[in-house]
């Protein structure tokens, strides 16, 4: 009978607001919360899914194994510093990095279009094999299916991995600390900027390259060096604006940030005012954030600064006490304002 | 950046802030018109910098906003047709009609493409000669040469499958609209620099002249709408009301005649209904007879449209300066950007939407109503008529 109470036919999303689901609902923003929150969350309940982090970390006789899986569906599917390929790998390697796990193995499941070029297929497939053995993960399981054509985009890939987790630390959303350091790992926005120049015929002066990496290394340096990580999120969809609230949510804290801290190059900067967009909610692939507490702030950013990969990182914020759960940011000229999460993606103006 | 940085300049704002304070002896309302200001003022909290005599007031130039919600139906409808490839700026896509928006349309199967440029529809038209290819011609007079530009290109290359849904209104219309009310409370103009680039200042001489009051073309960035103050409030002080240009990197005072000529080419005036304030005469454009064919609404037949705005909204007293957003008991609440009840929430440079974005909202939620609000019409006007008789005594 318990079970029977639990049971409601009825969708907590009112039917009337989106009967549909929206190209917005996979943007990252409060329209994808909102179907994670009433849909999938209560439907398959459990203590490693509600910690809401980039990858589950299960604890499996004497060890912590971390899990994660991330599907790619990417337009165009090759674009200046990487392809569907890099982004399927590094995608997910990175989900495992910000658990603090050690690498294992992969598995990738390709849906390809009917008429799909095998030698693009064979390029993709050289991409994932340079961007695995960088990141030092095994690709050991996979699937292939065909749909007809008009009923794809060529190809979309999932992966999913697997880590060990050999430290003590819990990292995640709910370990971060009032007082703690809010660590960016490098400049933003390249790889939201880079699709978007391609997929919208724009040109600039210089190409801007997507900044797809893995993050295993650096996390992995990070670690080495006994930093008392308390939360990672790389700045995927919706970009830093997006993970910090998140973060903020899950944790029930005030985040804080300084925004003439956050580095973004010029050209990345150029293009977003071109467009209208605010690159603080761009995509990239090869950033990240990192909560440490105040007083391991400085040896965090050494060792970050000491990797390619971590060159431009700066601290950009602090995490204040809960008045409010809520993230905001001190501007150029001083004043505070919020840093809300969006709806949906971000829209190019009219003027 | 070159252009961007200097104009976002910390110690440059604060010396200009310091400046306007050093001058301003009364309390004075400003209204800066274009959503573009409204969003740079909220986002970099530039009304924060200001002294508390000085009250800024957001007006109705955000296009997206003040687009009628029966013309945004229209759109739907005409989105919805399955031979039909409909075109748009991003943010017109997220803008609710009675029932719908773009995105929802798209989702039910709608072919609609997200362009940034007019020319880009025209495009789409060539490629696709067995479809109807729509373009939603929104905006004020700076879209206008590039949609007026699409349509002759049209004409000229033959272009049959293409038509425009044309929404374009006007500023100084709207400005004399606000003027000429008698709840008005503005007292001095941040002009909208954009709109002048194509514009140029002149149309603004007989509205200082009627109504007295001071109008300096402002640009967008923190340091241009601190500048823009200044010289607005200086005016008010020394009891001048003249057209000036802060803007002047972008703008001349006859704008860019070419663009102008394209427009009149293509467009004549007429009167044109505005979200949350109702219809104005002669603020908007319509195809002239000669481009008629291209006009949407008459091709697709949805010229009978009409639409009921919710009572609960007050959009049509904040777009005239009378009322702030967190005056309205549905703010952020029963109205937000994913729900918004009407014109000044619907778009991100609306003043609701701006307001609930970049400020606290539960200390919004809490602001009362600043001092100058309580003084009466009468006292503010009685100010401004002081100084400008005592310049004029001294002329």
């Amino acid at each position: 009978m318990s079970k029977i109470k639990t049971f409601s036919p009825i969708c907590p999303i009112p039917i009337t607001d989106y009967p549909n689901v929206l190209l917005a609902h996979g943007s990252g923003g409060k329209l994808m919360h909102q179907l994670i929150e009433k849909i999938f969350l209560p439907a398959f309940q459990n203590p490693y899914l509600e910690a809401q982090h980039d990858g589950a970390v299960i604890p499996l006789q004497n060890t912590k194994l971390a899990f994660t899986t991330d599907s790619y569906v990417v337009r165009p599917l090759f674009f200046p510093g990487g392809d569907i390929g890099t982004l399927a790998v590094n995608g997910t390697v990175n989900d495992l990095a910000m658990c603090g796990a050690k690498l294992l193995y992969l598995s990738a499941g390709f849906i390809l279009e009917e008429g799909f070029s095998t030698e693009k297929l064979w390029r993709i497939a050289q991409s994932m094999k340079i961007a695995a053995n960088q990141a030092g993960v095994q690709l050991v399981t996979g699937d292939t299916k065909v749909v007809d054509k008009g009923k794809g985009d060529g190809v979309f890939i999932n992966t999913s991995g697997i880590g060990i987790v050999e430290h003590k630390l819990v990292i995640g959303p709910r370990s971060v600390q009032t007082g703690d350091k809010i660590i960016l790992s490098g400049d933003i926005g390249r790889h939201g900027m880079a699709i978007m120049a391609v997929r919208e015929g724009l040109c600039f002066e210089s190409e801007i390259q997507s900044d797809c990496a893995s993050l295993a290394g650096l996390v992995l340096s990070l670690l080495e060096r006994g930093i008392e990580i308390h939360c990672m999120r790389d700045l995927t969809r919706g970009g830093l604006a997006t993970a910090l609230n998140e973060i903020a949510k899950t944790a029930s804290l005030h985040l804080e940030i300084n925004e003439g801290t956050v580095p973004v190059r010029e050209d990345v900067q150029s293009a977003c005012e071109i467009l209208g967009l605010d690159p603080l909610y761009v995509a990239n692939e090869g950033r990240f954030i990192a909560f440490v507490p105040a007083s391991e702030a400085h040896k965090t950013l050494e060792v970050m600064n000491a990797h390619s990969l971590g060159a431009g990182a700066a601290i950009i914020g602090e995490v204040k006490s809960a008045s409010e759960i809520i993230v905001t940011m001190i501007n150029r000229l001083g004043t505070t304002r919020i840093l809300d999460m969006l709806s949906g993606e971000q829209l190019p103006r009219i003027c | 950046m070159k252009y961007l940085d200097e104009y976002r300049d910390a110690q440059a704002a604060r010396k200009f802030a310091g400046a306007i304070a050093k001058i301003t002896t009364k309390p004075w309302v400003l209204m800066e018109v274009c959503g573009g200001q409204t969003h740079a003022i909220v986002k970099f909290g530039i009304d924060e910098l200001l002294p508390a005599q000085i009250e800024l007031v957001h007006g109705p130039g955000c296009p997206v906003c003040v687009t009628p919600l029966e013309l945004i139906d229209k759109a739907l409808e005409i989105a919805s047709r399955a031979d039909t490839i409909f075109c748009s700026f991003g943010d017109m896509l997220r803008v609710p009609g009675s029932k719908k928006n773009l995105f929802v349309v798209k989702a039910e199967g709608g072919d609609i493409r997200i362009v940034y440029s007019p020319l880009d529809a025209l495009k789409v038209a060539e490629a696709n000669p067995e479809k109807e290819i729509v373009f939603f011609a929104v905006g004020f007079e700076t879209t206008a040469p590039a949609n007026a530009l699409a349509v002759r290109q049209a004409y000229e290359r033959g272009i049959k499958n293409f038509s425009i849904l044309v929404s374009h209104v006007l500023v100084p219309p709207a400005m004399e609209a606000i003027l000429s009310s008698s709840q008005n409370r503005v007292q001095g103009f941040l002009a909208a620099g954009h709109v002048c680039t194509i514009m140029g200042y002149t149309e603004y001489e007989p509205l200082v002249q009627k109504y007295r009051v001071p109008i300096v073309v402002t640009g967008f960035e923190p340091l241009d709408i601190l500048q823009g103050v200044y010289m607005c409030v200086k005016q008010l002080e020394e009891g001048r009301a003249e057209v000036e240009n802060q803007y002047a990197r972008a703008v001349r005072k006859d704008g860019n005649p070419l663009a102008q000529e394209m427009i009149c080419d293509v467009f004549q005036i007429i009167p044109r209904k505005w979200r949350g304030v109702g219809e104005i005469p002669q603020s908007g454009f319509a195809l002239r007879d000669k481009y008629r064919a291209f006009d949407a609404e008459k091709r697709f037949d949805v010229a009978g449209y009409s639409a009921e705005e919710s009572p609960e909204c007050i959009s049509g007293l904040i777009l005239q300066g009378l009322k702030k957003p967190f005056e309205c008991s549905a703010f952020g609440n029963r109205c937000t950007p994913e729900r918004p009840l009407g014109a000044t929430m619907v778009s991100s440079e609306g003043a609701c939407a701006a307001y609930y974005c970049y400020r606290s909202h539960t200390v919004i939620l809490r602001a009362k109503p600043e001092e100058s609000h309580s003084r009466s019409f009468a006292e503010r006007r009685s100010a401004q008529d002081d100084n400008w008789k005592r310049q004029n005594v001294k002329n």
